[in-house]
């Protein structure tokens, strides 16, 4: 069928318009008389209860916050708990003159101009119209008193009582739960600010900041009648809080305070490890603070002597904490060798108490200048010999080295769920290439065969790579939280095995590491020899370089503060690993010395019973035991 | 003898001897007398929402003069001429917007204007308002009406490229409104009443499909707040509740000029933007937002009777469309603010405080002006 050639025409597409526009019109006319009809529902029917609510009572929306979720440590002891507290809050909107009401305020309970200006920045905070917003925490007895007696002259000021965080245990838990403190400006503006309406305080570091969002709970709210001086009359309909979840640290307390104690007042860091579930029995980083202050606004002057110290109580060394691991890495540079094929365990180096790489004569001196002459592996690690793993390291070349220590966890976050951990550093020719625009130079290899160098390891990172070490490659993220709300948190980045070529591998490294403590001529005999059962470790050595810019001088302790900071890593039972024990001690001076005792000292408080004997838990599997007699 | 002169003078001849001055600076009286009332209504208003704040209400009287300017400059323009442009201005316009969303990658997050700093910052968002139903008219004026199957689906076609644009800076409210500038032109054309229907009913699937596959939680959110505002008293639920109280509270004569209180006491949020009509309604009861309705609705009528009157296909469809469009403008924001729609960002028209808005509106009214202004006298007579 042919198509019709269409033209146009004027006066039918003009009656198709008008036609439209008649559409159009009547379809305004309708919707406007919906406006209209709303309109009126809402100014003529519902006038009375509009009316109502606007002008002789003002209905007001009252969030009420959840209860903030509690922290317990792995037995059930109290971490963290909400205590109720007396604060003084003031609405602006009822206050008239709310920078006059402050001056009353100051002058009634004698505080210093000080903490004025500090009352005036909380004031200014406040985010939505009657909103009492808290200016004074922990009011004493005779402060509300005195607030009580002076209420004429403050208008719009509330004596309220608040649960506010509370740390009973105070500094022990200071680096692993950490602290909540007051909703700075910066994180209003990321918060939901519906959530967050009728809280004042965010966890800030450690497990409270990590878990923040399961801690802090569902807010609640409630619809409260005032009357024209805004005091509450009635309570018209309420709608309750969730509180937040409460969350089961993996931390034990008793083992904790036995580390610290351990630890003896010295600076540095413990993290311990049960091997099988990777959970982190106790994390220590010393001298510590007491998080209390901070959760309600920490003086100044407290905070500025805590930040200046030269002991930086407030630096987290587990997890931030950079040191060069020293021999600790020795154990896994041993496996890497093995598993590349550049060693056996039957193979010999001779010490004649330095290496030398071919054509060169820079000497790479082993800690014993005298030698220990022909070394195997076994003897290698329980005497720390140096030559050994300068030749390992050469042989085993930068690259190799590389991708096994990342796999040992070394340059890379490895915790689950800790907050603000740091990296640290296992260098590689691309790193230097991108750092300082240089080829890589083998005798760096060999320096850092021997954890020297520029490989910069934290405590955390320590303690997990010796854990790899005692559960054979099985990689499981040291984690803090055993439970949150009843469930156990989930790695969802989790980390592929170690998987070696002859799993024998881990065997040769463990009996190396156990003859550090228990051979005859092990670096750490002195501590082995006095355990109730057979531990696996490595001491090591880092050098302390020079003292970091801003710190004062002081005569007395510069010399103390250059000396080389402790390491000891190690695994116990050695036959069925149940825990792995990283402790640093700064300037400690000897790994085995110093460090290894403590180590010793956090073992027994998790292994043996009151009676000093092995928890039969803990008992090594007896056909080991058989072949070993 | 005198008598046969005048009889000798051509038609246009007389026409131009009656015409007014204002019909000689192509200015529709009728028109220009509502938007006054509007403007002068607007400043009471704005006095009271804004707190009794002088240099706002100076900036919006200015913005008012600017756009009246801007209006009788375009009013100038016969629509012809402008027939003519309308295709190198979409070009423009589009290239306009492709320009915000290269350059407001650069400007971190300042996704909707253009800035030439010391020169001049503007929303090219806001010119496609005009230049849209400006395009489509222009393509199906050259057609026959109704559109067939293959005209609407490049009608379609050239309004999805601009709101596309507009949907990536992001700004939802705006490109609604842009397409629906555009859908208007093909409602006028007599878009034939099937597809209209099917297209509703198509909807429905597509908003399911969304609501499942497409929108983010806190949009969810959002559409559930606007159901039900009361399950969100502290967020967006918080604004509807207050603004129903203004509105209720006001009653069939209000509480009086700059006597309101909820807007005030700062309970009702945007009050001098896009939540006037609460303070309007709450300070001049139901009377007063009655008077300002009659007002739209005049407009709106002289609108349509623009449309019916205009004598060419381009014209019609121009005019029918602006005067829809504007009507959605009233529509959407009373309806929001009264809890009848979700919270949407439209400004009510020439009474909400913005400079912006004003301008582009007025711009309308101009093409209106000259639609109305330029038709051949002849035909008049």
């Amino acid at each position: 069928m042919p198509q019709p050639i269409r033209l146009k025409d004027h006066e039918k597409d003009a009656r198709l318009i008008r036609g439209r526009a008649i559409v159009g019109a009547i379809v305004v006319f309708l919707l406007i008389g919906v406006l209209v009809s709303r309109l009126y529902y809402l100014q003529v029917v519902q006038y009375e209860y509009h009316s109502t609510l606007s002008e002789n009572n003002r209905v007001h929306v009252q969030p009420i916050p959840p209860n903030r979720g509690l922290i317990y440590d792995r037995n059930g002891v109290i971490v963290a708990d909400n205590r109720p507290s007396f604060s003084l809050t003031l609405t602006r909107e009822r206050a008239g003159d709310w920078e006059k009401v402050l001056d009353v305020i100051v002058e009634v309970l004698g505080l210093p101009e000080e903490d004025r200006q500090l009352f005036e920045k909380r004031v200014r905070q406040g985010r939505r119209p009657f909103e009492p917003v808290p200016v004074l925490f922990e009011l004493s007895e005779e402060q509300i008193a005195k607030v009580a007696i002076n209420q004429f002259r403050l208008p719009g000021v509330e004596v309220t009582a608040q649960l506010v965080r509370h740390y009973p245990l105070g500094e022990h838990f200071a680096h692993s739960v950490g602290y909540v403190g007051r909703i700075n400006e910066a994180e209003l503006k990321k918060l939901d600010p519906v959530e967050y309406s009728g809280s004042h305080h965010i966890g800030k570091t450690g497990v409270e900041r990590f878990y923040e969002s399961q801690l802090h709970g569902k807010v609640g709210y409630e619809e409260v009648e005032t009357n024209a001086r805004g005091r509450v009359l009635r309570v018209l309909n309420r709608t309750d809080p969730q509180p937040g979840k409460d969350l089961v640290l993996t931390i034990d307390t008793k083992l904790q305070e036995a580390a610290e104690k351990a630890l003896g007042g010295r600076r540095g860091a413990i993290v311990a490890i049960q091997v099988k579930t990777g959970e982190v029995l106790a994390m220590v980083s010393q001298p510590s603070f007491d998080p209390n202050p901070f959760v309600t606004g920490i003086s100044f002057k407290a905070y500025a002597e805590l930040r200046d110290s030269i002991d930086q109580p407030l630096f987290n060394r587990v997890l931030r904490g950079l040191y060069p691991p020293g021999s600790t890495v020795k154990p896994m540079m041993a496996i890497a060798g093995l598993d590349a094929g550049v060693i056996t365990p039957s193979s010999r180096v001779f010490d004649p108490g330095f290496y030398q790489l071919p054509n060169n004569t820079h000497k790479y001196r082993n800690w014993n200048r005298y030698g220990d002459g022909s070394v195997n592996l076994e003897t290698a690690l329980m005497r720390s010999n140096d030559t050994y793993f300068y030749d390992l390291a050469h042989k085993l070349g930068i690259d190799r080295m590389h991708d096994y220590m990342t796999k040992f966890g070394l340059g890379q976050r490895v915790s689950l769920d800790m907050f603000e951990e740091t990296a640290g550093l296992m260098p590689s020719r691309e790193w230097k290439r991108g750092r300082y625009r240089q080829a890589w130079y083998p005798g760096e290899t060999l320096i850092l065969g021997i954890g020297q160098g520029y490989m910069q390891t934290t405590p955390l990172q320590l303690a997990q790579a010796t854990t790899l070490v005692a559960n054979h490659g099985k990689w499981i993220r040291p984690h803090l939280a055993k439970t949150i709300g009843g469930v156990k948190p989930v790695d969802e980045n989790p980390v592929p095995d170690i998987v070696l070529k002859d799993p024998k591998y881990w065997d040769y490294a463990r009996n190396g590491m156990e003859m550090v403590m228990h051979g005859a001529r092990g670096t750490a005999r002195k501590v082995g020899n006095s355990a109730a059962y057979r531990i696996a470790g490595k001491s090591g050595t880092a050098q302390v370089v020079a003292i970091k810019q801003g710190e004062r001088y002081d005569r007395s302790k510069v010399r103390e503060r250059h000396r080389d900071h402790a390491l000891f890593v190690g695994f116990a039972p050695a036959e069925n690993p149940e825990i792995a024990v990283s402790v640093l001690v700064e300037n400690g001076e000897s790994g085995s010395g110093v460090a290894a005792p403590v180590l010793k000292a956090v073992m027994d408080a998790w292994l043996l019973d009151e009676n000093g004997v092995l928890k039969p838990e803990y008992a090594p599997p007896a056909n080991e035991q058989a072949q070993e007699q | 003898m005198s008598n046969s002169f005048d009889r000798t003078l051509s038609n246009e001849d007389v026409m131009r001897r009656r015409a007014s001055l204002l019909q000689r600076l192509h200015i529709d009286g009728i028109l220009l007398l509502l938007l006054l009332t509007l403007a002068a209504g607007s400043l009471f208003v704005l006095y009271s929402a804004s707190g009794k704040d002088v240099d706002l209400l100076m900036k919006q009287a200015s913005s008012f003069g600017i756009g009246l300017v801007g209006m009788i400059i375009i009013a100038q323009f016969e629509p012809r001429f402008m027939a003519r442009w309308v295709p190198l201005a979409y070009v423009g316009g589009v290239a306009l917007l492709v320009a915000v969303d290269v350059m407001g990658h650069n400007a971190m997050g300042a996704t909707r204007w253009i800035n030439i700093p010391g020169v001049i910052r503007f929303q090219p968002s806001e010119f496609m308002k005009i230049i849209m139903p400006a395009t489509i008219a222009w393509y199906l004026s050259k057609r026959t009406l109704p559109p067939r199957l293959k005209h609407i689906v490049v009608s379609l076609a050239l309004i999805g490229v601009p709101v596309s644009l507009i949907l990536v800076q992001p700004d939802l409210g705006t490109a609604l409104l842009v397409i629906t500038s555009g859908a208007f032109v093909l409602f006028m054309a007599g878009l034939q009443w099937r597809w209209i229907i099917g297209a509703a009913a198509a909807l429905v699937p597509v908003a399911v499909g969304m609501w499942f596959f497409v929108l983010h939680q806190y949009q969810k959110q959002r559409v559930l707040t606007f159901l039900s505002p009361e399950t969100d008293p502290l967020g967006s639920g918080w604004n509807i509740i207050q603004s129903k109280a203004a509105i209720g509270s006001g009653g069939v004569l209000g509480k009086g000029w700059l006597l309101g209180t909820q807007s005030h006491l700062d309970f009702l949020p945007e009050s001098h933007t896009d939540f006037i009509i609460a303070v309007l309604a709450e300070e001049f009861g139901l009377v007063g937002v009655c008077i300002l309705l009659f007002v739209y609705l005049l407009l709106i009528s002289r609108g349509l009777v623009i449309t019916v009157q205009a004598q060419t296909l381009f014209g019609k469809l121009m005019a029918g469309s602006l005067t829809m469009t504007f009507f959605v403008y009233v529509f959407v924001n009373i309806g929001m603010v009264s809890g009848l729609l979700p919270v949407v960002g439209v400004p009510l028209p020439f009474i909400s405080y913005g400079g912006t808005s004003l301008i582009t509106l007025l711009s309308g009214f101009g093409v209106l002006m000259s639609i109305h202004t330029h038709r051949k006298w002849i035909a008049q007579v």
